[in-house]
């Protein structure tokens, strides 16, 4: 028997487990740690496709950046989790007819009928020299040019948006100037004075301290 | 001997694969620990003498076995846990610092072939790897249940964050010189001699991968996360013994790997330096291309440790500055140049 379905099972698990561990576990920094344990397994998943590259970015954006921030805020959280839990009961009815409608949509759209193999061929395999960064790039950068640079553009205005919205300068705080912190020279700051021995002697005493 | 090939026919062929695979990663971690022993003896000494001292020179022949009573000490130490630490975290930290310190060695080439896993995506993977490693320091500093490792944690999240985007950057200009993400391929785009390694075509993105890589290690004059003048040791405040013990691996293990990065990528790796000289190359082909790769790797260790004896460390707030309005700037430019220098095929490196 091949090794690949016995992984395919073992990361699945993993990243279910991980994904309802998520909503359930009452410490919020214990969700986010099992949301990096769900982005771990579906790059292992991703591996097993035979998409590498995005696998090792997923790991690189995801887990190495977006949630190190996303940890850095919710260790500083220091939220009292109860209020938060109160009218659990009350909310429920909403909550259930909502998740229902969802799950229903969802089956809706990815439900059984619509995969297996008669529906969707397996992906043809390919050779241990298929290069699946060199083939994303070859199609991002030529098909897809002009929809790739537009994302980048709406994701920087969205950046600038976000500096623009936090950026406050209050009269009241002291921040150094680090451009006149640089520039500045010895001689703007310590005079050498050279002046005659007041006193036979007391040089030598200084020196042996 | 016979009876030995015998047993190993009647392994399945799966399994002797995945035995061959331990012995290799074996053959590597074993190394690098070794190595790492043997680092924070020569940091003493190296510092001992850059302070006109002479550094440990009792236990063993001038000093030798010290890391090794150093181990000893540490692994016989009391792990003591805080209370109302989060025990399971608190005791998986560590491991978190260290594993991807010692996996990312997977894809380092040591010569032409010797890999361990010869991946297209091999940069990739080693930025991805490193970017790993906060997990250990961030996580020792919550799990711990106290302010001083709690604000080395908070200090390493965000000053990795900045340097990992500088690093990256370096390496895109590497990628886009090798025009490929596997090592090996790397260090062969760099094949002619001495000046066709990348440090002179990507001589700005060398500073900046070696100087955000002092970063990511957390070795001084970046070493805000352990403080031990301000927040006493940082992260690893309250760890003892052999807990302790794995950070100081990690660490070490992490400057390794560093070294052995900046030497493959900039430095051309198992290159011999006198290639491409008529008659020292000659007189130099017997040199195994492993023993380029280490010299080239004591060049950089020692950098690390000439660094912690000279500089004062840096202040927060600097140390954001340089990542964030320095280092990325110059990144973004040298991109551009490099970019119209492979469009001009400019000669010897992109024609």
């Amino acid at each position: 028997m091949s090794i690949e379905p016995v992984l395919f099972y073992i990361f699945s698990a993993v990243l279910v487990f991980a994904a309802v561990m998520v909503i359930a576990v009452r410490n919020p920094v214990f969700a986010a740690l099992f949301l990096v344990l769900a982005f771990f397994n579906s790059a292992a998943l991703w591996l097993l496709l035979e998409a590498e590259f995005l696998a090792l970015v997923l790991v690189l954006v995801y887990v190495g950046a977006v949630m190190v921030l996303f940890l850095f805020v919710v260790m500083m959280l220091d939220i009292n989790l109860t209020p938060l839990r109160e009218g659990f009961i009350k909310y429920m009815p909403v909550g259930l007819v909502v998740a229902v409608i969802m799950l229903l949509e969802i089956a809706v759209v990815v439900g059984p009928e619509n995969f297996g193999l008669d529906q969707v061929a397996p992906p043809p395999r390919h050779g241990a020299d298929y290069n699946n960064t060199a083939e994303l790039g070859s199609v991002l950068y030529t098909v897809y040019a002009y929809p790739f640079e537009i994302a980048a553009v709406i994701l920087l205005v969205a950046i600038v948006a976000a500096i623009s919205l936090t950026l406050r300068r209050r009269p009241q705080t002291k921040y150094q100037n680090p451009a006149e912190q640089v520039l500045v020279r010895r001689e703007d700051r310590v005079r050498l004075v050279k002046m005659e021995a007041e006193k036979a002697g007391s040089a030598e005493g200084a020196e042996g301290d | 001997m016979e009876t030995l090939l015998a047993v190993w026919e009647a392994i399945p062929e799966t399994w002797q694969n995945l035995l061959w695979i331990i012995v290799k990663i074996l053959a590597i971690a074993v190394p690098i620990m070794l190595a790492v022993a043997y680092l924070t003896l020569a940091e003493r000494k190296v510092i001992g003498y850059i302070q006109v001292r002479i550094g440990p020179n009792r236990v063993g022949p001038r000093g030798l076995l010290q890391p090794i009573a150093d181990g000893l000490k540490l692994a016989l130490k009391e792990i003591i846990i805080p209370t109302r630490a989060n025990r399971f975290l608190f005791l998986m930290a560590p491991l978190l610092a260290l594993a991807p310190a010692l996996a990312a060695w997977a894809v380092v080439p040591f010569d032409d072939g010797m890999v361990l896993a010869d991946i297209s995506a091999g940069l990739l993977y080693v930025l991805a790897l490193t970017s790993l490693s906060v997990y250990g320091i961030i996580i020792a500093g919550w799990a711990s249940n106290s302010k001083y490792a709690f604000l080395g944690a908070m200090r390493s999240a965000a000053q990795m964050v900045a340097y990992e985007i500088a690093m990256g950057f370096a390496l895109v200009g590497v990628l886009m010189a090798a025009g490929s993400l596997n090592l090996g391929e790397i260090v062969r785009a760099q094949e002619g001699s001495l000046l066709h390694w990348f440090w002179l075509p990507l001589l700005p993105l060398f500073f900046v991968y070696f100087i955000s890589g002092v970063a990511e290690t957390n070795r001084a004059p970046f070493d805000v996360a352990e403080g031990e003048s301000e927040i006493v040791a940082g992260f690893h405040v309250e760890y003892s013994g052999m807990s302790f013990a794995l950070f100081f691996l990690a660490e070490y293990a992490n400057m390794i790997l560093i070294s052995a990065l900046t030497a493959v990528m900039f430095l051309g790796g198992w290159l011999s330096p006198f290639q491409g000289i008529p008659g020292l190359e000659d007189l130099f082909a017997w040199v195994p291309g492993i023993v380029w790769l280490l010299l080239k790797m004591s060049v950089f260790l020692f950098l690390f440790l000439w660094f912690r004896a000279t500089f004062p460390r840096y202040r927060y707030d600097q140390i954001m500055r340089l990542g964030w309005k320095v280092f990325i700037p110059i990144t973004i430019v040298w991109l551009l140049v490099i970019g119209v220098a492979i469009m001009a095929h400019l000669g010897p490196w992109f024609d």
